[in-house]
């Protein structure tokens, strides 16, 4: 079978999904879930609405950049061992860039959320979004305190001789033992970060879903028995 | 002028709740490019991230070791390895999941996480501190008669020894490195005590609370709770500004900045009764864990929800919106009469 007939294989299957035939497939229906939820004009607009005018909304996107440098130089750092950084100037280098992004992404996260606050971002069924910040909030503290325990230097044994008592008390100690370096290493550099990013990408999925919320709506009755749309408006981004 | 829909109100005739429901944005919209947005923000934090880093660089102080602290004081390391041997030091009586020691999980009224999980990291600072690590010292038959004559007497006798010790080496001194104790009754303790001593500052002694079963081994768990069990790591924190008293757990080595977010979890130790409870660390985590929940579960909280609202400083962020509305300027999609945008 050659390329072309590869890819027309493909778009007549593509076709073929959207047959009444194959209304039960479930590729089909995540796929027509998935569509109807985040059409593209929503997924990544080009318009938002013209109460988007603050530097308080840049902090989302500076806490993604952060995020973004905090990876990529954690990367380099995974890439040569958690020696490296000890007896190498440009492992200390990279090790620097890591610090300081990390404390980046901790200041405009915080900024961003206590925003988010003050917008009370979560009407208008923003209630995930919500939920979804602030734990990836909650997770990026444990992600960060792993990544100090795992410096290999005095701050480390510091904080993890102080930090094993309230772990402990909880019982948590039981599983998660803050002076056993291999464990937080590996929570460090693997599971949390994976859970951190699985989060941020929900969270941005929503926050493309549901669109940034609007202002308060400052009007007299507020509260009153009117019935009201339950549905957001069909790409209301696409409105200019 | 278009009607708004509100997203959030529940469609059977339930009250609008403006901390919970939105009207929908029917005004203007304008270019807004999220991709560029990104990548600028993405040149920004690289470039001030790269400054910082060139600048400041980042901490890194050399770990304390057995052999550097024995070295730099013997005493300590003698007054704390006693304290292993007869099972009085804060490890040793720690609770779990270290050990079992009656009483010692901290608990909240019937709630004690620590007790109902129970031992999982198992340390008889006895064994595993002093005499394990002993036994592996070749050709010392002096040691290995003091080790086998503690061994072998009654828990009374070893009680005996261990205190007559303490109390000697309470008036300890070290001699150009070298531990110097008085003399008193404490039988083959002061053998052992000593021979741990010279193996700590040899630096043996750090391999031997390392070693496992296997070759390879990443858990310090032994090691950095002996050497907690002294003084001389929290002296050098002390002089650092991280111990507990001094806001420690977000403070880092020098004057750079630690994890300023653990601010509050920091708080919470500096106050009664959390600072002096002996289940304050319990205390301290449930507050954390109820906080963290209302943080959570603030849209579904009446009250909490509406201090956005009340606090109006929502104006200052979206002041221009507001000034808008107010001028009844094109873009608001509303403007006076604003009563027309609630019609249903």
């Amino acid at each position: 079978m050659t390329l072309q007939t590869d890819l027309d294989s493909d778009a007549s299957a593509n076709v073929a999904a959207d047959l009444p035939e194959d209304a039960d497939q479930w590729t089909a229906k995540l796929r027509h879930a998935a569509v109807e939820a985040l059409p593209p004009q929503r997924l990544m607009p080009d318009r938002q609405p013209a109460y988007v005018a603050s530097w308080i909304y840049v902090f989302g996107v500076l806490t993604l950049a952060a995020l973004a440098v905090v990876i990529l130089t954690g990367m380099v750092l995974a890439v040569f061992g958690p020696t490296w950084w000890h007896v190498s100037s440009v492992g200390l280098f990279v090790n620097s860039l890591h610090l300081w992004s990390v404390e980046v992404f901790f200041f405009a996260m915080i900024v961003h959320l206590w925003g988010k606050f003050f917008m009370a971002a979560w009407r208008g069924r923003r209630r995930a979004t919500w939920i979804t910040g602030v734990v990836c909030f909650v997770v990026s503290v444990g992600a960060a305190f792993t990544g100090y325990l795992s410096q290999q230097n005095f701050d480390s044994q510091w904080i993890s001789t102080q930090a094993k008592d309230g772990i402990n008390s909880t019982g948590a100690g039981a599983i998660f033992n803050v002076t056993n370096f291999g464990q937080m290493l590996m929570w460090h550099i693997m599971l949390l970060p994976l859970v951190v990013v699985l989060l941020v990408g929900v969270h941005v999925l929503l926050v493309r879903r549901r669109g940034v919320v609007p202002p308060f709506a400052d009007h007299p009755e507020m509260g009153s028995e009117r019935p009201a749309d339950n549905r957001p408006p069909a790409n209301a981004e696409e409105k200019g | 002028m278009t009607t708004s829909p509100r997203t959030g109100a529940r469609r059977r005739g339930h009250r609008f709740n403006p901390d919970r429901d939105v009207e929908e944005w029917h005004g203007k919209y304008y270019p807004y490019d999220l991709v560029k947005e990104f990548l600028l923000a993405l040149v920004v934090v690289a470039v001030l991230v790269t400054g910082l880093a060139v600048v400041f660089s980042s901490p890194d102080e050399k770990p304390v070791t057995i052999k550097s602290w024995s070295t730099a004081n013997p005493v300590d390391f003698a007054q704390t390895a006693i304290t292993e041997l007869d099972g009085t030091s804060a490890t040793a009586t720690y609770g779990p999941p270290y050990n079992s020691t009656p009483g010692a999980s901290q608990s909240i009224w019937f709630f004690s996480p620590e007790k109902w999980l129970g031992v999982h990291h198992p340390i008889d600072t006895a064994s595993a501190d002093v005499i394990a690590p002993l036994k592996t010292l070749p050709g010392q038959p002096q040691l290995d008669t003091a080790i086998a004559t503690y061994t072998s007497a009654p828990s009374a006798q070893q009680a005996t020894w261990t205190a007559a010790y303490e109390k000697a080496v309470a008036n300890a001194s070290s001699e150009q490195g070298v531990l110097k104790v008085p003399s008193g009754g404490y039988g083959p303790v002061g053998t052992m005590i000593g021979s741990l001593t010279s193996m700590a500052r040899s630096g043996a002694l750090d391999g031997a609370l390392l070693s496992s079963r296997q070759f390879y081994g990443t858990d310090y768990t032994k090691p950095l709770l002996f050497i907690a069990d002294g003084t001389y790591l929290a002296d050098l924190a002390q002089k650092q500004h991280l111990s507990g008293d001094q806001w420690g757990m977000m403070n880092e080595t020098g004057n750079y900045p630690g994890q300023a977010w653990l601010w509050l979890y920091t708080l919470w130790y500096q106050v009664p009764p959390m600072n002096s409870s002996s289940s304050g660390d319990l205390q301290v985590w449930a507050v954390m864990m109820i906080l963290t929940l209302l943080l959570v579960l603030l849209p579904f909280i009446p009250g909490l929800r509406s201090i956005p609202r009340w606090s109006r400083v929502y104006r200052l962020i979206w002041r221009r919106h507001y000034r808008d509305l107010a001028s009844g300027a094109p873009g608001t999609g509303r403007g006076p009469p604003s009563v027309a945008t609630l019609a249903p």
